[in-house]
């Protein structure tokens, strides 16, 4: 990228390498950490490091809870702690997800936006808000206050898989082909969403703009295993796809030239970013440019390597989203901004100039 | 060793023939140059043997295997292929992508990151681009790219085991007259070590020079195979291409271009 350093790819690491390697990754948890205890301590109620610390030694069955940590220990336990960890599993998911498409797609500007996910996510969501009960009748009944998680998942991961059947022929996925059919999806599940948007009431259009804008402020303890199977798992089986990733760089030809069962390794990207990105947004609603941006800062710091970029972008995307929650959970105290908002006032202006320095590159 | 029992191999099916009948065998320590007009199947023949495209009728084979029912990693540690002008999605140093030659040999036995630089800084070296080795892939010419991506794939088949096949589709189209030279040569000493050579050639003096049998395809269909002295006589070449050729094979073998142009009624492809 820079030619200040040879970064060897694809195993050819002498073992300094390795070393560095461990430093990375060394530097990279230490820093997500650092954000985890960030997000944790600091915000509108505040809480101090003996307070976190004596928490945590009741948890462990360490220490009794003295007195004056009470209040420290309800905060953390009943909305800080769920949701730092989801803000991390979320921002993980997302990220790890826009690196696995932007390798397959062989675009650094690709998301997963492209493959539907979060228009069909949008499209259930917003269905499910205005037409509830009436639509789903006694299913929304049996899943109560689940119903637009399990909606949104339901439509992210239908859009895509729509997407996925039209872009194959005789068993070959084109990936020119899932981009524009992706397109078309794109724009048939907006303008449905418009129409269910046209039919609803005041009440149901503020609960869509909530929705859309996205917000980690509903993060609960039962929310964090289904994030953990659904955003984290996804999101680390996708690190496996480094090797394949890599051989795409040079082209899907070159890919099989290589060994590749190419294939094989578009199926799987495309499935584990749609899992993790779909349920994503059936937790927290649409949070954007995470997956678009953490990826691009992970490969101008150390290199297009799948290897590091996947991982890294892990770790970035989650110490980046615990960190704009925190921010807006605390700009506007004792109000919310949507975090969604804040991803995009950073995150789309860093877009830009990506595009300006493409645009001015030979 | 590589290949080609009664291929045929369509567009898609239901498709056009792209080849027909066509049989060609390269042998292990052999160099084999296909040439022919445009549209001629060269290509086409180049992939079915490399085991992109299934053959619709007949076979495409490498060491004996069909090449479509090889597990595409044990294949690729017998079989390079340097493809036209690759390009990349993302930055990579020349060295980088040197190194993903090494990619089919990642958990092999005898493998290891040690033994992968070896072969890699003995690729960059072998290809002549170890000057380039840190420079960022998309700051190259296309011949030093040419380079790098031939350097690409003799790290991959770095301590194969033999007999190894290599094909190479207009390697020679992007480079100087010295570095012409220089592949040929490597090419010649990659077929001393035991590799079997399939090379897609426009330049039959270079053709002439590397190959030990010339096949001349035209239409889809093997016009002619045989020794450069005896396929390479500039009638056959002026029945082939429409256009007069003069000199003889390996020594100023050349299209007349000034006769062409005397001539606007011969055919042009």
């Amino acid at each position: 990228m820079d030619g200040s350093g040879l970064r060897p790819l694809a195993g050819a690491a002498p073992p300094a390498t390795r070393i560095r390697g461990g430093r990375l990754a060394a530097l990279g948890l230490g820093g997500l950490v650092l954000a985890l205890l960030a997000g944790a301590l600091l915000g509108p109620a505040g809480v101090s490091a003996a307070g976190l610390l004596a928490t945590l030694a009741e948890a462990l069955g360490l220490a009794p809870l003295p007195e004056q940590h009470a209040r420290d220990a309800a905060v953390l336990g009943v909305v800080r702690a769920p949701r730092v960890l989801l803000a991390a599993m979320l921002g993980a998911g997302l990220a790890v997800a826009g690196a696995a498409m932007q390798g397959l797609f062989r675009n650094p500007l690709a998301d997963p936006g492209l493959i539907g996910v979060s228009a069909g996510a949008a499209l259930a969501a917003v269905a499910a808000i205005v037409l509830g009960p009436g639509l789903f009748g006694a299913a929304a009944g049996l899943l109560g206050l689940w119903l637009l998680p399990v909606a949104a998942f339901a439509g992210g991961l239908g859009a895509t898989l729509l997407i996925t059947r039209l872009a194959t022929r005789q068993g070959v996925t084109g990936v020119a082909t899932l981009l524009l059919a992706g397109i078309a999806v794109n724009a048939l599940c907006g303008a449905l969403t418009g129409l269910l948007v046209f039919a609803a009431d005041d009440r149901q259009v503020r609960d869509i703009t909530f929705w859309t804008l996205g917000s980690l402020g509903g993060a609960r303890w039962p929310q964090l295993p289904v994030a953990a199977l659904l955003v984290l798992l996804p999101a680390l089986l996708a690190l496996a796809l480094a090797r394949p990733l890599n051989a795409l760089v040079l082209g899907e030809r070159e890919a099989f030239h290589l060994g590749i069962r190419v294939e094989t390794a578009k199926r799987w990207a495309v499935l584990l970013a749609a899992i993790a990105v779909s349920a994503g947004v059936a937790l927290a609603g649409l949070v954007g440019f995470v997956g678009l941006v953490v990826p691009h800062l992970v490969r101008l710091a150390f290199g297009a390597d799948h290897r590091i970029v996947l991982p890294g972008s892990a770790v970035l995307g989650a110490a980046l989203m615990v960190l704009a929650d925190l921010a807006a959970r605390s700009l506007a105290a004792p109000a919310e901004l949507p975090v969604g908002v804040v991803t995009a006032l950073v995150g789309a202006p860093f877009f830009l100039w990506l595009l300006h320095r493409r645009g001015g590159a030979p | 060793m590589i290949e080609a029992v009664d291929l045929h191999v369509r567009a898609a099916p239901g498709e056009r023939m792209l080849i027909e009948a066509m049989s060609l065998r390269v042998g292990a320590g052999e160099v084999v140059a296909v040439a022919g007009p445009n549209g001629a199947g060269k290509s086409t023949l180049l992939r079915a043997l490399a085991g992109e495209l299934r053959p619709s009728a007949g076979v495409a084979a490498v060491c004996g295997v069909p090449a479509a029912d090889w597990p595409p990693r044990l294949l690729a540690r017998r079989r390079a292929v340097v493809s036209q002008a690759v390009e990349l999605a993302f930055p990579l140093t020349a060295a980088e992508v040197v190194a993903l030659g090494r990619l089919p040999w990642h958990g092999a036995s005898g493998g290891g990151a040690a033994r992968d630089a070896a072969a890699v800084a003995a690729a960059l070296e072998r290809a002549g681009v170890a000057h380039l080795a840190r420079r960022a892939y998309a700051t190259l010419s296309g011949g030093e790219r040419q380079r790098v991506q031939i350097a690409r794939a003799l790290a991959q088949l770095d301590g194969a085991e033999p007999p190894t096949a290599l094909l190479l589709d207009e390697p020679t189209a992007s480079l100087d007259a010295a570095h012409r030279a220089g592949l040929l040569v490597t090419l010649r000493g990659l077929a001393a070590a035991g590799t079997a050579v399939l090379v897609v050639l426009h330049d039959l003096n270079e053709a002439a020079f590397v190959a030990d049998r010339v096949a001349l395809l035209s239409a889809g269909r093997l016009a002619a195979c045989g020794p450069p002295a005896a396929v390479l006589r500039p009638a056959a070449l002026a029945a082939l291409y429409g256009i007069p050729f003069r000199g003889r094979p390996g020594d100023g073998l050349l299209p007349d271009f000034a006769a062409a142009a005397a001539t606007p009624t011969h055919r042009r492809r």
